[in-house]
């Protein structure tokens, strides 16, 4: 399947077109819905979304990004490691978090290949999500680097890896099947 | 038809066939989670069109099992006191966005941080990940997924309200393209607009208002963690099995045969494994054999416990916050021998379970609907 993204803004500038000829026409942005016939309104208004989200408690985990590696946190006392990473111990307000470095090996508990895409992920070609349990037993979602899917099984061995999302261009983490 | 005016429809119907004015309502729960529509705050505008202006009301969020969440709340009102009559109602208008839109708002709904942002989750693929460890720990087939799609359509053929009234094959859900691998688009729920209403009165006005009231015996709420990531298994919703042993406890139910107890069960068949996970954690089958009960067809009529013959989430359709309220509206009508022939359930014990489960075993809640007033606490 082409772009699923391209397909979609495509869409919306064809309903755009029609809503104008009617604008021309009856003065009003209304469209008739294909199956049913029933009269709609184009919405006139258009917004984005896109947020500014708080990532100061949780900076090292990015920094660590940066230097490579993959960062957890540990509850000091009962020595609970949590990811995704969280400053603030659930279990016991007193426990304080400290970060370690999360081992790289694991193997993977599920998986799946996303075909229908939300918008935001229309421009990316099909990409498998997995879960891997590292040896550690943290368990981390990622994308998986296969995208056929009679090529993983459950309990397969793999390792993480800090990769650069392209096109965006920015760093995160990526699940990596291991020859046996 | 906007907003209001779906709502209104169930609304409408809600209050005729309660036999109650509009006057005796107390209390207005609403059940709303959009994004996806043009209406910010829904409820009111609902509560407006339907001449109920005036009336306290606030709006309950669950995800998908917002509609239970909503029916609990009137629930607690009116069983301590606060409330006589509650209305509680559902809407949801889906399609008022693009397909890609809509994927995305419900693939945002789990972690949106952690889970979306970087690896674009949808719904379908978050269902495949219990798909994939389920059958790959125990046996069950693409297959038997689809012959739930097949149950599902085959009563919803006979339910004038369905989305999509009519039979499939198992060979038109084996050749359905794949949506998130291994789960296809016939295992999966559609993007619906739709209402639900119902009435809920104190146990004196109800003996007033009918002689054949349908009373709710338990309800049973429990959570999971948001990141799909901290479960501990993804062979089960640890929240939906949490929340029927309490309600199991609360009706006095044998967890370990439930379905002795109860004549048909609505459950929450958002893609075809929920249904199967369902039956595992409702104890109507043993963990690891829950496929095994739809390919032996246990789960039609004359089976061991008839489930979704409303056709479920799958074929009835899924407008989030009124799927909740749906399933109350069908199993009152079941327990009193009110729905379409062929789908109608033989009632023998007078009990009836609703499972909802919001986002991926976020929330889940199982209510039990009963014909006989349950027995004090």
């Amino acid at each position: 399947m082409s772009n699923q993204r391209e397909m979609a803004d495509q869409f919306l500038a064809q309903m755009d077109s029609f809503a104008n000829t009617m604008k021309q026409s009856v003065g009003l942005p209304l469209l008739l819905d294909q199956k049913t016939g029933v009269a709609l309104w184009w919405d006139q208004r258009e917004i984005k979304l896109r947020f500014l989200i708080s990532v100061e408690k949780t900076r090292k985990f990015f920094e660590g990004l940066a230097e490579g590696k993959l960062l957890a946190t540990r509850c000091k006392k009962s020595g609970k490691i949590l990811f995704p990473p969280q400053v603030d111990c659930p279990d016991d307000p007193e426990d304080e978090a400290e970060w370690v470095e999360l081992p790289r090996e694991g193997e993977l508990l599920t998986y799946t290949v996303i075909y229908t895409k939300p918008y935001s992920f229309g421009h990316y070609p099909d990409y498998t999500v997995g879960i891997a349990k590292l040896t550690n037993g943290v368990q981390i979602l990622a994308w998986v680097r296969e995208t056929d899917p009679k090529k993983l099984r459950v309990g397969q061995k793999v390792r993480i890896e800090i990769v650069r999302r392209q096109p965006e261009n920015y760093l995160t983490y990526e699940i990596v099947p291991v020859e046996e | 038809m906007n907003i209001p005016e779906l709502a209104y429809e169930a609304i409408r119907q809600a209050i005729a066939e309660a036999g109650i004015e509009k006057k005796d309502i107390d209390l207005v729960v609403a059940g709303y989670v959009g994004g996806w529509s043009s209406e910010g705050l829904a409820p009111v505008v609902v509560m407006e069109y339907a001449g109920l202006t005036g009336k306290p009301s606030y709006r309950i969020e669950a995800a998908c099992s917002t509609g239970s969440a909503a029916i609990k709340t009137a629930y607690d009102a009116v069983s301590s006191g606060q409330a006589d009559i509650a209305l509680v109602f559902g809407v949801e208008k889906m399609n008022e966005s693009p397909t890609p839109t809509v994927v995305e708002f419900i693939g945002r709904a789990g972690n949106y941080f952690w889970e979306f942002e970087n690896f674009g989750l949808t719904f379908p693929g978050y269902y495949a990940l219990y798909a994939t460890a389920y059958m790959s720990k125990y046996g069950a087939t693409e297959e038997d997924l689809c012959r739930v799609a097949v149950k599902n359509h085959y009563y919803a053929s006979m339910n004038p309200k369905a989305q999509f009234p009519r039979k499939i094959t198992l060979e038109q859900c084996m050749q359905s393209r794949y949506i998130a691998w291994p789960l296809k688009l016939f295992d999966c729920s559609p993007i619906t607009d739709g209402a639900a209403a119902i009435v809920l009165a104190s146990e004196d006005v109800a003996e007033k208002l009918t002689d054949s009231p349908v009373w709710i015996e338990a309800i049973g709420a429990a959570t999971g963690t948001s990141n799909l990531s901290r479960r501990d298994q993804f062979t089960s919703l640890n929240a939906a099995t949490l929340a029927a042993k309490m309600a199991y406890k609360k009706a006095g139910i044998d967890p370990d045969n439930p379905a002795k107890y109860i004549d048909v069960a609505e459950v929450h068949d958002c893609f075809t494994i929920a249904e199967i996970l369902a039956y595992e954690d409702l104890g109507f089958a043993r963990r690891g054999e829950g496929y095994k009960l739809i390919r032996e067809e246990q789960t039609y009529i004359g089976g061991k416990i008839p489930v979704n013959l409303s056709g479920g989430l799958k074929a009835k359709g899924h407008p989030l916050a009124a799927t909740g309220v749906s399933m109350a509206a069908e199993l009152a009508h079941q327990l009193l021998g009110k729905v379409e022939k062929g789908r109608q359930a033989p009632i023998k014990n007078g009990r009836a379970l609703a499972h909802n489960v919001g986002g991926t075993g976020h929330y889940t809640y199982v209510t039990i609907y009963s014909l006989e007033k349950p027995r004090a606490p």
